[in-house]
């Protein structure tokens, strides 16, 4: 690859270590400022009225009401807001039209779900802004819904968008794909979607052994504990300051500029900690909304989700109807891979259908492979990323046919994906052509893994799979100034995400320099200070923000050795960069003594003024992830509990930086995903409505539900990236479910190929065997 | 035009206050102890009072006491300091599983037995332990004090026997019979920080030769309120707790079950389960009075 940055093997002294994290002291004690925490001088609470309905056409919106109450503001609607042509534009890890973005954030015909923006109010208090919501008078006409994504798929279901046709995009390895023409009548399906490699039939008519299964999965939230809050002023001339939580505020700002029809220039997004994100927040909801009421009252608009709105109206993952079959050879290797992928995009068309397909069977080297996908709209909120975004739902379905196969097979399961692994060389059913990756020997560490070999008791079980995230770059800024006293400020566009990719930023730069990473204090920068910078998603965060940290980094060490050659009055090649030190290249050199970065930084006004580096770029070389999972469980069979006794995460991070971080990004992500397999799901009632908006009935574990998670970092280096660094946030979610479920065979003998696996599913199944 | 009320919070120092407060307030009145319920509510929305009055200032409110073996409990003590009370943790060590179970530490640091029991939430967890323990709640009113038993207390999902202008003083329990104890178990899908599918408090009394004299039994969530199951009672006294003896006994628990089928739970589910909580209650008691 052209514009990547070589990874080079050296000894670190930073790199590798487990520093105390710097922003941790002010996230325990509470003074870290999350997005609800910030205030302005001045400011009104917005409000949003929401549909009680999960569809329903808006025929008439009355605020007289609202509006006379004393202390209420503004009102506004979807009419406030420039409608927008329909034109898809990537953002996040999706890609977002505008036309759909525009009516998510306030709707403008129809109500498409319970807990859709239909009036947003700025008022003087919260009180006063929540009472005026009930007396606001909205019209509906009250249509019939569809909530599941079979229905939904059905001829004749009821249709979201009137206007909506199938779009056909099919790829086919090596050769032109076979023409498929689109449907003539419109229909819940916004995509049909179909990869293709080798030829399938003639691989299934090869196999000794073929299992077909159909699997179905619940729409997930990302349960971050902040809900979305925001901040907006908007001054008189038209400049626009936003405070917001978010994965990305540049996206944010991208997306409020192009809602609003605003300048980029004109609007500064300023980020607040974040407390998770998870891929829920890469975009806008609450933010076009207080820029306009802020627009309107001339005063600073705050407003903050409370959880309910975030569970009705943020994006959840989609749902997952999923069909796989898979054949082998009598030795087990696969001959052939086919599967569908329904996914529930919720209101607005956009799942993470590419991701699904793409990470479907890619952890194996398959000759004959066909992914069909279909992106479906429903009557719920639309869907966002959710680490990894369709990646668990895809894998569910896949790992627990393997296990079956190898089950049927009589090889140990780690066996059968050992002899199918995919490595260097291996080229994927989507085109790429992996590069060293680290797979195999994720696999072979979970054989040889002390947990792999305890004895296990009776209602209990074990068992394993794996998963595969491709992982992303993309455009990426920072700026490096190193300070008088020698010590350095970073200012850096990718969020941390609460994950701890600051202080592994400081790390990498550290190394770079040769001093300690305490010397080197990370700042996020707003959207006024840097280029612009992607979203942290797609497991980009360190790998992609260490790369610019790294070359800001270098620049500014040139830039030192050119003081220190000034200084000695020597050819700058004369000179090198050691340990924190500029040193003479040899002693033919002169006998200067070394200069440390703090007394160059001291006599920088001197030998030409203050020192710096910067560097923008569009990072390429992201390394692929893998990793692999063993979880033990036992199953309480009089109530149908299941308890999760171990488990164990197996992954491939290219290179540590920070053991403890990746380590709580493997603990964090198996976590989630215990609770994807075990207990989350969305309920609706008959009606339409959400039914649990909170985490009393949405149960995400508690620390007491999930034993100690164990990992093993395994380190087989990105060969692009200086130290190694592959992307390691999402793998850890992809295999929890069906290392889960297989489990949980082991243990009743009875398939479970519906999540979640909560206790009357399971009870039910074992009073029925 | 139609203004935003403001709510009015007061903090009496006696009883005789803070049913004057009440009695003379003509808007919607809330008392508030730990706040666990309330604050929650109001937070919703689904509560929006006039009035709050706060009962933790009352003396009698925060006693904990024993007299002549009996306990009398002060409303508003919160649920950690039952939890810390050693002795009454011995007498009635059932109780203290249901407060146990009530929220976190941190919500259990403000939340009291007594908010539990006028919430009257049929999930509550310490209500079928409370009745199965026989306790009573005492109440004061303009006209003096009444005694009612827990289980004739609660009438219905949140609601209770208290006029309104009554308060809810202390829950008192029996003296403790030797030779007794109980238990409570719930069971939920998570392991904490979650709210009962279905609950079963037990108290049982054996004699020296193993015979069982007395039990209570009372089921939580599987009804509009907690229930007390006289049929599951009755099949344990008089004789020894063998395996038939418990299977007779679940029966008789899973046929007094008339739960409805909601997001937390089926109507199977909650039947089938109940009998098995019961069982292990039952034996959970057992162990502890050997
Ligand atoms: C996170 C969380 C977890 C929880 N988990 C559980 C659980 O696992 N199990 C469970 O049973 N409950 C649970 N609860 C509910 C709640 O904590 C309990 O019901 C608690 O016992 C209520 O006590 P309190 O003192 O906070 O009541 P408050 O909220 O102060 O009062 C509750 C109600 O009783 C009324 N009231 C209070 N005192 C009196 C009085 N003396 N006389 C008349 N009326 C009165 C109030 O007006 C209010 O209506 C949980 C709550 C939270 C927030």
């Amino acid at each position: 690859m052209s514009d990547t940055v070589a990874y080079e093997e050296k000894k670190l002294k930073i790199i590798g270590t487990r520093p105390i994290r710097p922003d941790g002291v002010d996230k325990v004690t509470g003074r870290a400022r999350y997005g609800a925490d910030i205030n302005l001088p001045g400011q009104l609470f917005g409000s949003v009225y929401r549909s009680p309905y999960p569809h329903a056409i808006i025929k008439s919106i009355d605020v007289s009401a609202a509006l006379a109450i004393p202390g209420v503001k503004a009102a506004i609607t979807g009419d406030d807001f420039e409608d927008m042509p329909s034109q898809f534009i990537p953002v996040g890890e999706m890609v977002v039209n505008f036309r759909d973005m525009t009516r998510n954030v306030i709707a403008r015909e129809k109500a498409l779900y319970d807990g859709h923006p239909i009036v947003a109010i700025a008022a003087i208090s919260e009180s006063i802004a929540k009472e005026a919501l009930k007396h606001i008078k909205v019209d509906f006409e009250i249509l019939p819904h569809v909530i599941d994504v079979v229905e939904a798929m059905k001829p004749g279901a009821t249709l979201l968008h009137e206007e909506q046709y199938t779009l056909i995009e099919r790829k086919r390895l090596g050769s032109e794909p076979t023409t498929e023409s689109p449907p003539k009548e419109p229909s819940n399906i916004a995509k049909r979607l179909t990869w293709e490699k080798g030829d399938i039939e003639n691989g299934f008519s090869k196999a000794h052994i073929i299992i077909e299964k159909e699997f179905n999965t619940k729409p997930v939230h990302q349960g971050y504990i902040e809900p979305h809050a925001t901040v907006a002023t908007c001054t008189e001339d038209g400049q626009v300051e936003v405070y917001t939580c978010s994965q990305g505020h540049f996206v944010i700002r991208s997306q409020c500029a192009k809602l609003l029809g605003i300048e980029v220039s004109k609007i500064k997004v300023i980020p607040t900690e974040l407390g998770g994100g998870f891929g829920g927040k890469n975009n806008v909801y609450l933010e076009p909304l207080a820029i306009m009421l802020s627009k309107i009252v001339h005063r600073p608009v705050k407003m903050v989700m409370s959880r309910n709105e975030v569970f009705r109206a943020t994006g959840p993952s989609p749902a997952g109807h999923v069909k796989v079959k898979i054949g082998c050879d009598k030795n087990g290797n696969i001959v052939a891979a086919d599967a569908q992928i329904d996914m529930q995009s919720g209101a607005f068309p956009g799942s993470p259908l590419p991701q699904a397909t793409i990470t479907c069977f890619t952890r194996y080297d398959i000759e004959n492979v066909r992914v069909i996908g279909h992106d479906v709209t429903t009557n719920r909120p639309k869907v966002a990323a959710y680490r990894a975004p369709g990646a668990p739902i895809a894998a569910f379905g896949v790992e627990s046919v393997m296990d079956e196969l190898a089950e049927k097979l009589s090889i140990d399961p780690l066996d059968l994906r050992i002899m199918n692994a995919a490595k260097e060389g291996t080229q994927t059913y989507y085109g790429v052509t992996f590069p060293q990756i680290g797979f195999l020997e994720t696999l072979k560490r979970a054989k040889a893994h002390k947990n792999y070999n305890i004895p296990l008791e009776k209602n209990q079980g074990r068992g394993v799979a794996t998963g595969f995230w491709m992982n992303i770059g993309n455009d990426t800024t920072s700026s490096l100034n190193v300070n008088d006293d020698g010590t350095i400020a970073l200012t850096i566009g990718t969020i941390d995400v609460a994950g701890g990719s600051r202080s592994s930023l400081a790390m990498m730069v550290a190394e770079e320099f040769g001093i300690d990473s305490d010397k080197v204090r990370v700042t996020t920068g707003d959207t006024s200070q840097l280029g612009f910078n992607f979203v942290t998603a797609g497991s980009r965060g360190t790998f992609a923000g260490g790369i610019v940290a790294i070359l800001a980094a270098r620049k500014a060490i040139e830039e030192c050795k050119i003081r220190a050659a000034k200084t000695w009055n020597v050819p700058l090649d004369e000179v090198v960069w050691e340990d924190g030190y500029a040193r003479p290249a040899s002693s033919n050199v002169g006998g200067f003594d070394p200069l440390s970065l703090a007394d160059i930084a001291k006599n920088a006004t001197k030998t030409g003024g203050p020192i710096a580096g910067h560097s923008e770029k569009n990072v390429q070389g992201a390394g692929p992830g893998f990793g692999t999972q063993i979880v033990d469980v036992e199953v309480d069979k009089e109530t149908g509990s299941v308890k999760i006794l171990r488990h164990t995460v197996i992954q491939d991070a290219g290179k540590a930086i920070h053991p403890a971080y990746v380590e709580g990004q493997y603990q964090g992500g198996a976590v989630q995903g215990i609770g994807w397999a075990l207990n989350e799901e969305y309920i609706y009632g008959d009606d339409g409505k959400l039914q649990n908006t909170g985490f009393l009935d949405y149960r995400v574990p508690v620390a007491s539900d999930v034993p100690f998670i164990d990992t093993d970092i395994v380190e087989v280096p990105n060969p692009y990236h200086p130290y190694g660094v592959r992307g390691i946030g999402e793998v850890p979610i992809i295999p929890p479910t069906a290392a889960i479920a297989n489990a949980v065979y082991k243990a009743t003998g009875i398939r479970f190929n519906s999540l979640p696996l909560s206790p009357p599913k399971v009870l039910a199944a074992i009073t029925k065997k | 035009m139609k203004r935003v009320k403001k709510m009015q919070y007061e903090s009496p120092k006696s009883i005789d206050d803070a049913i004057s407060l009440i009695s003379n307030s003509p808007g919607n009145v809330r008392l508030l102890a730990g706040g666990t319920d309330l604050l929650v509510q109001m937070q919703s929305q689904v509560a929006d009072p006039d009035l709050v009055i706060d009962i933790k200032n009352i003396k009698e409110m925060k006693e904990f006491k024993k007299e002549d073996g009996v306990y009398t409990v002060g409303a508003a003590v919160t649920g950690m300091e039952i939890i810390e009370h050693e002795e009454f943790g011995s007498d009635w060590p059932g109780v203290v599983d249901g407060v146990k179970l009530i929220g976190s530490i941190q919500i259990k640091g403000r939340a009291s037995m007594g908010g539990n029991l006028c919430n009257a939430s049929p999930a509550a967890d310490s209500i079928p332990a409370m009745i199965a323990s026989g306790a009573s709640a005492v109440i004061a009113g303009p006209n003096g004090r009444r005694e009612v038993l827990v289980e004739d207390f609660i009438k219905g999902p949140g609601k209770t026997s208290l006029k309104s202008n009554e308060i809810l003083l202390s829950v008192k329990f029996p003296i403790k019979k030797p030779n007794s104890s109980g238990a409570y178990l719930r069971f939920t899908p998570r392991t904490e920080m979650d709210i009962a599918v279905v609950g079963v408090g037990i108290n049982v009394t054996m004699s020296d030769s193993g015979i069982c004299e007395e039990a209570k039994v009372s089921i939580g969530a599987v009804a509009e309120k907690a229930l007390v199951v006289e049929d599951a009672a009755t099949a344990l006294v008089g004789n020894k707790i063998t395996d038939e003896i418990i299977e007779n006994f679940i029966s008789k628990v899973r046929a007094s079950a008339r739960p409805i089928n909601d997001k937390r739970g089926t109507v199977d589910f909650r039947i089938q389960v109940i009998g098995v909580i019961a069982k292990r209650a039952l034996k959970m008691a057992l162990e502890r009075i050997r």
